[in-house]
């Protein structure tokens, strides 16, 4: 018997070398795998790279104003360079400009903050829930479960608008609820970080609940009963046993929660601007804006962001990944007894009404009260009641001869033609994008489930992750970056302020999502199938067609409508790229709701979130989980 | 006819070397099995055979017709093998009835193209085979496992293969329907004459069925032969070890072997044999002593209360007594070395019961402890009144 130890290594023959490129060719498989790498290394790794370069090459705006020649003048590590040229300035503007304090410093350190007390606060609620609603006998459970997921569909940036609309004092113009009723609402209270902590905490509790809910299902009811048996009480089960077993999973969603946090753009921007509060996300997309400034300064902050929230992620997979999942699940006793929780029944069920409540009902209640109101924080007496928000014009003699309403910058929503334009860009944006990519989703997930263990699966794997790495606007930098100058000699023209480049980076940004759903779908379909196809004959297409598609079908279709949801609820990702003719409704509201009289910007938001819960339902008849499009 | 010669397989993943040297020839008509426990390369050998790996380095031919070259890169795509797969996971199709799951392969078949008629007619004759006609419009999801199997090899044999392919086919049924299967695929083997090659890891399957067995060990052949000669003179210890339940004895001893006779002493006896029963291609030193182990079937062990007057009787004691409704096990012990015995029906012994226990030398295996190999064969007859020793 042989040992051999090395490969076969075979001698040089035509025949060899022309089989082996048959062998590759005639595999369609092969020929997917490399035009998906092409494609992928063509929409990420390139823009990437580019904007990096970017931050180190000389542009032409800051050569033709001579702000490099100025520096250089002043510091000895910049040099007077041409345009195209290597230099360190815009890196220098970052850290070195009396600036650095106003556009880096303070910001960051505003982002910290956030995260720390987001994550503080949203992680142990998260999982309190999770447990609540998984192992113990909490009254209400069928209720509660179903209604548990729908504060974190509405968009994180229309709870900031509700939460606007109750606590807003006199700074931003209109007032809200509080302020009408004769309660004073000092600033730190309306705006800036409490608000926006507590706002984020109201979304990102989710992120907890479902990995937290996801580790408890799969522990087996044995394990703490075996604790019970040895005689250990219900504090000291839920300590000794259930908590470390899914501490994983608590980890996970705290740095989850940590590295989305960083890099949200939107609740910051609407709750931090009337006081001038910035964090990174906002110090950057208003740099980057601004057209006096280097945009290459603009792109090293993407940078850091994009560093600060992947190096949280990968400190997590370093930290946790190799015990990340205890084999908790036997052959046996997987049904998991619930733990009666006595006399904290109902104290317990009272608090996840309230925090429904508070997550759910006022938000969606206020937004929607507020949307009929003339004067916002103005009570909802019979007088202060009105349709204009929704149906109101301008020019209706009803309205211009009423001076409350000149307060209005703009239509009711049935009368706005931007609102008609924002909802068709929004309706083609979403379907195109997500059409795009759930059908590119399920090749990804072919391909790297099939492609396992093998070279090109874990590079597949790898490039669609590294979107998933960055925050939204960070994410738009490298898009910015890449394509708002011509490319490859003008083939592809600047790209800036068109649907196409709105487009593709929602496309893209979505490709982690997509390709997760689209792999555990690839998953359900044992490769055996495919095999025993091959043997009766079906060559790779005839696989594709006639056993692949037909078992996908509804896995594809609950994706894609997941990506629709997610897609047309999206704020962060296209704010910076966006311009006028462009607007979604996400963002078009966003803009409304800069403007004293918020109401139609309130009215939108109501519109969206009818929109997602309704194609969530959808999506939930065809097997789709709302949990899975983290 | 259909002939598959395998030669100088290797297949590695990545580092690992999965099968090392593979030379494996089933003959036409053969029901081959690849046995051995898990891990061990016979199910990366089925497909390699299949078409559905690739190794790196080697030869294959059926009928003489190269499908594997290494050398060449070639690899004849599994399609067209001539042979088809039942799977372990039966991989039925879920969203296609059972008649579409077996008429598939015919429906996609080009040429020559196959009328509906034809069509019909050969799944018709597959389920009536495996008797599951009337589930022809059921979809998998709505069958039972045994059922489902059934479809599984219905769709196998419906194209008529040369070579039937089944991996570890009734490892996923319950005991009762396990036996049932092995009848109706060894009815199967004869009635329709094809070769088949069937992975397993349970002997019974194997001994049962096959008309030869190769024996799988870390990704080699360390053994092919018929159930009975593997069953009689497994190749080395581990083989021994693997083959059997309950499993063979191992008594260790000494021997001495002069050229003529290998002498073994033990504390079951001293016993001689002949060199024309050896295995002489083996190692085996010569005119020095060196350890040995004993293999002895529990079987071959004939328990007496009364001392029997013949040859190669000793003393033991009774350690433990387990019946077992059609058999019954005793553990016996002597000069602190404990052994099984197995013995038909329930007989019932006292615990430390003295009795005498009655061996078969010329049914022993000797292996050389050192190698682990075989160097003294077993008499493979078993015919009653048969020469006895």
């Amino acid at each position: 018997m042989s040992g051999k130890k090395t490969k076969i290594k075979y001698p040089f023959s035509k025949e060899r070398l022309k089989n082996q490129f048959l062998n590759l060719v005639t595999n369609p498989y092969n020929v997917i795998v490399f035009f998906t790498l092409l494609i992928l290394i063509a929409l990420i790794v390139i823009p990437l790279v580019t904007m990096i370069k970017n931050t180190f090459t000389a542009g032409y705006t800051e050569v033709f104003r001579g702000m490099i020649k100025r520096a250089a003048a002043g510091s000895d590590l910049i040099k007077d360079v041409k345009e195209g040229e290597f230099t360190l300035y815009y890196w220098w503007y970052l850290f070195n400009k009396a600036l650095a304090n106003e556009i880096l410093w303070t910001p960051l350190w505003h982002s910290l903050i956030i995260g720390f007390f987001t994550t503080v606060i949203s992680v142990p609620l998260g999982s309190l829930i999770a447990w609540l609603m998984v192992r113990t006998d909490i009254p209400g459970k069928k209720v509660l479960s179903a209604l548990i997921l729908i504060p974190y569909m509405i968009p994180s940036w229309c709870k900031a608008l509700a939460w606007l609309s109750v606590f807003r004092n006199d700074k931003s113009g209109s007032t809200g609820l509080l302020t009408g009723l004769g309660i004073a609402v000092p600033d730190w209270m309306a705006y800036g970080p409490f608000a926006i902590i507590l706002v984020m905490c109201m979304h990102y509790y989710a992120f907890s609940y479902i990995m937290v809910s996801g580790s408890l299902r799969s522990i087996n009811s044995e394990l703490e009963e075996m604790g019970e048996i040895q005689g250990a009480n219900k504090v000291q089960i839920l300590g000794k046993i259930t908590l470390p077993l899914v501490l994983p999973a608590f980890l996970s969603a705290a740095i989850m929660t940590i590295s989305k946090s960083l890099g949200t753009y939107g609740v910051a921007a609407r709750l931090g601007s009337y006081i001038n509060y910035h964090v990174l996300a906002t110090s950057m997309k208003n740099f980057l804006n601004n057209s006096a400034n280097p945009k290459g300064t603009g792109y090293a902050m993407a940078i850091l962001m994009i560093l600060l929230a992947s190096g949280t992620i990968f400190a997590n997979q370093k930290l946790i990944g190799t015990r990340k999942s205890y084999a908790t699940i036997g052959g046996k006793g997987t049904r998991s007894n619930l733990i009666p929780l006595g006399k904290a029944k109902w104290p317990l069920m009272v608090f996840m009404t309230v925090f429904l409540f508070i997550a759910m009902c006022m938000p969606l209640f206020v937004l929607i009260m507020e949307s009929f109101q003339i004067v916002p924080g103005g009570g909802y007496g019979k007088d202060n009641l009105t349709l204009y928000a929704w149906i109101g014009n301008m020019a209706d003699p009803k309205y211009t001869g009423d001076a409350r309403f000149d307060a209005f910058a703009q239509n009711g929503l049935f009368q706005n033609s931007e609102f008609g334009r924002a909802a068709l860009n929004t309706v083609k944006l979403s379907l195109i994008a997500s059409l795009i990519t759930a059908f590119c989703g399920q090749f990804f997930g072919y391909i790297t489930t099939r492609g396992r263990g093998k070279w090109y699966g874990k590079l597949t794997e790898q490039l669609i992750f590294i979107p998933y790495l960055m925050p939204g606007v960070a994410f738009s930098a490298i898009y910015f970056a890449m394509f708002s100058v011509p490319r490859l000699g003008g083939l592809i023209p600047s790209l800036y302020g068109t649907f196409a480049l709105i487009l593709l980076v929602s496309i893209v940004k979505h490709f982690p999502f997509a390709s997760r759903s689209g792999s555990s779908n690839m998953l359900q379909i044992s490769q055996e199938l495919e095999e025993a196809a091959d043997i009766n004959g079906a060559g790779f297409w005839t696989r594709i067609g006639r056993v692949v598609i037909p078992l996908a079908k509804n896995g594809f279709l609950s994706g894609l409508l997941l990506t629709f949801i997610s897609i047309a609820k999206e704020l962060d990702l296209i704010a910076l790229l966006m311009t006028p003719e462009n607007y979604t409704l996400s963002f078009l509201s966003f803009d409304y709701s800069k403007e004293a009289m918020p109401q139609v910007a309130d009215a939108i938001c109501i519109v969206i979130i009818l929109f997602i819960l309704v194609t969530n339902r959808i999506a939930g008849r065809l097997g789709g989980d709302v949990s899975k499009s983290m | 006819m259909s002939k598959i010669v395998l030669e100088h397989i290797d297949k590695f993943y990545g580092e690992n070397h999965v099968l090392r040297d593979i030379n494996l020839t089933i003959e036409d008509g053969d029901f081959m099995t690849l046995l051995g426990p898990s891990g061990c390369g016979k199910t990366t050998t089925l497909r390699v055979i299949s078409g559905l790996e690739k190794p790196q380095h080697g030869t294959m031919t059926i009928d003489d017709k190269t499908v594997i070259d290494c050398e060449k890169a070639f690899y004849e795509e599994p399609s067209k093998r001539g042979l088809n797969l039942v799977f372990q996971s039966y991989a039925l199709w879920p969203h296609m009835t059972v008649y579409k799951n077996v008429a598939f392969g015919m429906e996609i078949q080009k040429k020559p193209k196959l009328s509906k008629g034809e069509i019909e007619e050969r799944v018709m004759r597959a389920l009536k085979t495996m008797r599951i006609e009337e589930y022809r419009d059921r979809y998998p999801n709505e069958l039972s496992g045994g059922q489902q199997q059934r479809v599984a090899i219905a769709r196998a044999i419906a194209s008529n293969p040369k070579l039937l392919l089944l991996d570890e086919p009734l490892s996923n049924l319950d005991a009762r329907l396990r036996i049932d299967m092995r009848a109706e695929l060894k009815r199967l083997h004869k009635e329709t004459g094809t070769t088949i090659i069937y992975v397993t890891h349970d002997q019974v399957e194997a001994l049962t069925m096959s008309t030869k067995i190769a024996l799988f060990k870390e990704g080699e052949i360390s053994q092919i032969d018929t159930p009975l000669g593997l069953y009689t003179n497994p190749i080395d210890l581990q083989a021994a070890d693997f083959i059997g339940n309950p499993r063979i004895n191992f008594i260790d001893g000494k021997g001495f072997f002069d050229g003529k006779t290998l002498k073994v002493t033990s504390p079951v006896g001293d016993f001689e044999f002949e060199e024309k029963k050896m295995k002489r291609d083996e190692e085996c030193p010569q005119n020095r002593e060196f350890d040995v182990v004993i293999g002895l079937r529990p079987e071959l062990v004939d328990i007496h209360t009364e001392k029997p007057d013949e040859k190669h009787v000793i003393e033991a004691h009774v350690y433990a007594n387990q019946p077992a409704g059609s058999e019954t096990l005793i553990t016996m012990a002597v000069k602190g070395v404990e052994f099984l015995a197995i013995q038909t029906g329930i007989v019932e012994y006292e615990m430390d019961q003295k009795v005498y226990a009655r061996l078969h030398p010329s049914r022993m295996n000797v292996y050389n402890k050192e190698t682990g190999r075989l160097i003294k064969f077993a008499k493979t007859k078993h015919k009653a009144g048969a020469e006895e020793d």
